[in-house]
C-alpha cells in the first residue's frame, strides 16, 4: 500500500530526541531513532509502497509494528485517503461564554498606532454610537449573557474601551447586576478589564480587587518606550501618570492575593528589544505576566513591523523562551505569557477550526448594545450580528463562521501551524485585506516561526521537567 | 507506543516473533497524543479480546459479537450482562438488542406471549407457544 506522512512538523530537543507534531490531530509524539527513520522513509510527496519497503528491512516484524503504530496514530496514512471533513460549525446556537463590553468608545490617550482612532479605524466618528454605555444597556448585556450562555456554569465579562475606566459607572452597574443575576441563574461570573492605567484611583483599585478582576494594562515599556506612542492628545507622554498608579495597583492586588496582573505591549517598528521591556515590566514594575503583540497596521504605516522587525522579534522571543524553559526546569512559572499560552495550547493539543472565539463563544458589545464579532469590530455596521436587546442574528453569525472556517482558507491547507493559527485574527485580516475571513498571509513566516519556537520549547521542557506540563492539563 | 511520559510502557509486541524492546518506540507527549494512544490501545485490546489472544484485559460493552460460549464475564466483570444461560437469552434478545433468534413479535402479533412467565430463568417452560 502506498503510504506517506500526514502534514507535520519535526523538531528535536537538545539531547537529540526526535519529536513530531501532527497537524491533523495536534498530537505531539516523541520518537525513538528507528521510528524516526520510518517517518523519514515515508516522508515524500508521492509516498512509499510499504510492502517492498518492509521486505528490505533488517527486522521486518519490528518495522511493521512501528509502521502500524504510526498508521494507527494518524502519522502515516494511505496516499489516496481523503481526510474526513470537519463539521462546518459546532451545534448552533453555540452558547456564549464571554461578553466584551465596550463601555466607552472614547479615550483620554491618543496613541499613534490605535486601531480604533488611528489610520486603520473601522468606524467613522460621524456614525459612531454614544460615547458612554448607559446603565440600562449594561444590564441588558448581562441579561443577554445569562440567556444565551446555555448551561455553562461559568461566564466571563471583559470590560473594554476606548479607555475602559472613563465609564467606571457602567462597570460598577454591570458587576453588581451580574453578581445578582449570576446567583439567580446558578452561574459564576468572572470579570476582566483592559486599561491604560491613567485613571486607576484607590477607589477603583479597591473595587477591581474586591471583585477579583483579571486586569491587563496596556503599556509599552519604560518611559521612553511608553511615551513614544502612548501620549495624550497634547503630545505629552503618559508614563509619569501611570507609573505610580500601576505600582499601587500591583501592590494592593498582591496584598489581596488577586489574580495575576498582565501587561500588554504593542510592539512597533524600532521598539526597545522585548527582552529589556520584559525585564523592566516584570522586574521593575512587578507585573505577573507580560505579553507582546505586534501592532496591527495597514500597508505603509511607519510604525508597522516589517519583515526584519518580525525576524528580530522572533529572535528576542527565543531569548525570553530560554528563560521560560529554565524556570520550567525548576518548576517555576515565568511571566512570558505569549509562550506560556502557546505551551498550554500545544500541551492540550488544541486544534482550531476557527482562529479565535469571536462570534462563537465570545462577542463584543458596543456602547449602544450592538453586538459585533469581538471588541475590535463593535460599531462596524458590516460586522454586526445582533443587539443585546433583540439577541443574536443567528443567520449572520452562522454565515460568517462558515466562511471563516479553516477549511475555507485554502492557503492554509499545507501549513503545519494551522491547528493553532487557523488563519489568524479577523480584525488583522480586515485591516490588511479588507476581508475578515481572509488568511493573514503577511505574517505566516512569523507565526510558523513562533509555533516552531513553542514546539522546541515544549520538547525541551518534556525532556527536563515533564511534570511542569501537567499544570496545563485540561480537565 | 506508550500512553504515559512518566512511566512509559511498551505496547505488547504485534506478534510473538517481534523482539521485545526495552524502550518505547513512541511516547505520547501531549494530552491529545495520549487520548489518541489510549484509543488505539483500547481498540487493539478489544480486537485481541475477540480473538482471545492474548488473554483479554478489556471487555466489549453490550452484546457480544461471538456466539460461542467462552465469554464468562461481561463488561462489569459480572455475568448478568451475558446472553447466557440460554433462558436469559430469550428476553435479552427480545427486549434490548438484536439477535438473530426466532422470538415472537411482541409488538404487533403476539403482545402477550410472555405474560404467563415472570422469571424465565425459573419458569421458562410456561411461556406460550406462538404459531405464526
Amino acid at each position: 500500500m502506498q503510504l506517506r506522512t500526514v502534514l507535520h512538523r519535526r523538531f528535536r530537543d537538545e539531547s537529540g530526541t526526535e519529536f513530531i507534531y501532527l497537524a491533523n490531530s495536534a498530537a505531539i509524539l516523541a520518537l525513538d531513532d528507528p521510528t524516526a527513520n520510518v517517518v523519514d522513509a515515508f516522508t515524500s510527496e508521492g509516498g512509499l509502497d510499504s510492502e517492498p519497503w518492509l521486505k528490505d528491512q533488517a527486522e521486518p516484524s519490528a518495522s511493521e509494528a512501528t509502521l502500524n503504530d504510526l498508521i494507527d496514530l494518524g502519522a502515516i496514512r494511505p496516499v489516496d485517503e481523503t481526510p474526513t471533513p470537519r463539521a462546518d460549525l459546532p451545534p448552533m446556537p453555540f452558547p456564549m461564554a464571554t461578553l466584551v463590553l465596550n463601555v466607552t468608545n472614547k479615550c483620554n490617550l491618543s496613541c499613534t498606532y490605535c486601531y480604533e482612532y488611528g489610520e486603520d479605524k473601522l468606524v467613522d466618528e460621524a456614525t459612531a454610537g454614544k460615547a458612554l454605555m448607559d446603565e440600562k444597556t449594561a444590564r441588558d448585556s448581562i441579561d443577554f449573557l445569562m440567556r444565551s450562555s446555555g448551561d455553562r456554569p461559568q461566564v466571563s465579562i471583559t470590560f473594554f474601551g476606548g479607555e475602559t475606566l472613563l465609564n467606571f459607572d457602567a462597570i460598577k452597574t454591570a458587576v453588581l447586576y451580574a453578581e445578582d443575576q449570576g446567583a439567580k441563574n446558578g452561574k459564576r461570573v468572572h470579570y476582566s478589564l483592559t486599561t491604560n492605567a491613567t485613571l486607576l484611583t484607590d477607589d477603583i483599585v479597591d473595587f477591581l480587587t474586591t471583585h477579583r478582576f483579571g486586569i491587563t494594562v496596556s503599556i509599552d515599556g519604560d518611559k521612553d518606550e511608553q511615551d513614544r506612542h502612548r501620549s495624550y492628545k497634547s503630545g505629552k507622554g503618559s508614563y509619569e501618570v501611570i507609573e505610580p498608579r500601576i505600582k499601587n495597583l500591583i501592590k494592593q492586588n498582591k496584598e489581596r492575593n488577586g489574580r495575576p496582573i498582565g501587561a500588554r505591549v504593542t510592539v512597533t517598528a524600532g521598539a526597545t528589544p522585548v527582552v529589556d521591556t520584559y525585564r523592566y515590566l516584570a522586574g521593575e514594575l512587578g507585573f505577573d505576566e507580560v505579553g507582546f503583540a505586534p501592532v496591527t497596521a495597514g500597508l505603509g504605516r511607519d510604525y508597522a513591523l516589517g519583515e526584519q522587525g518580525y525576524e528580530r522579534l522572533l529572535h528576542e522571543f527565543g531569548v525570553l523562551g530560554d528563560e521560560y524553559i529554565a524556570a520550567a526546569g525548576r518548576g517555576e512559572s515565568h511571566g512570558f505569557s505569549n509562550l506560556g499560552d502557546l505551551i498550554r495550547e500545544l500541551h492540550q493539543g488544541v486544534n482550531k477550526a476557527h482562529p479565535c472565539g469571536a462570534g462563537l463563544g465570545l462577542v463584543g458589545v458596543s456602547t449602544e448594545g450592538e453586538i459585533g464579532l469581538c471588541h475590535r469590530f463593535v460599531e462596524s455596521k458590516s460586522h454586526s450580528i445582533g443587539t443585546v436587546q433583540t439577541g443574536l442574528d443567528e443567520k449572520a453569525r452562522s454565515e460568517f463562521l462558515a466562511q471563516a472556517h479553516i477549511d475555507k482558507k485554502t492557503d492554509c491547507t499545507q501549513c503545519f501551524a494551522r491547528p493553532l493559527c487557523a488563519g489568524g485574527c479577523y480584525h488583522e485580516a480586515h485591516v490588511r485585506y479588507g476581508k475578515a475571513t481572509a488568511a493573514n498571509l503577511h505574517y505566516c513566516d512569523w507565526i510558523r516561526g513562533f509555533i516552531d519556537l513553542g514546539l522546541r520549547s515544549y520538547g525541551r521542557i518534556q525532556a527536563t521537567n515533564p511534570a511542569f506540563l501537567t499544570r496545563f492539563d485540561q480537565q | 507506543m506508550s500512553d504515559s511520559d512518566n512511566n512509559p510502557v511498551n505496547d505488547a509486541p504485534a506478534d510473538e516473533h517481534e523482539p521485545a524492546r526495552k524502550q518505547p518506540r513512541i511516547i505520547a507527549c501531549n494530552q491529545k497524543a495520549r487520548q489518541l494512544a489510549s484509543m488505539v490501545l483500547a481498540r487493539r485490546g478489544a480486537a485481541r479480546a475477540l480473538t482471545q489472544d492474548p488473554p483479554p484485559t478489556q471487555y466489549p460493552y453490550g452484546c457480544t459479537t461471538v456466539f460461542a460460549p467462552g465469554w464468562e464475564v461481561d463488561s462489569s466483570n459480572g455475568t448478568h450482562g451475558l446472553c447466557q444461560p440460554i433462558e436469559r437469552d430469550l428476553y435479552d434478545c427480545y427486549h434490548t438488542c438484536y439477535w438473530p433468534a426466532q422470538v415472537p413479535d411482541g409488538v404487533t402479533n403476539a403482545p402477550s406471549w410472555t405474560s404467563s412467565c415472570g422469571a424465565p430463568m425459573q419458569d421458562w417452560k410456561s411461556i406460550d407457544l406462538v404459531f405464526p
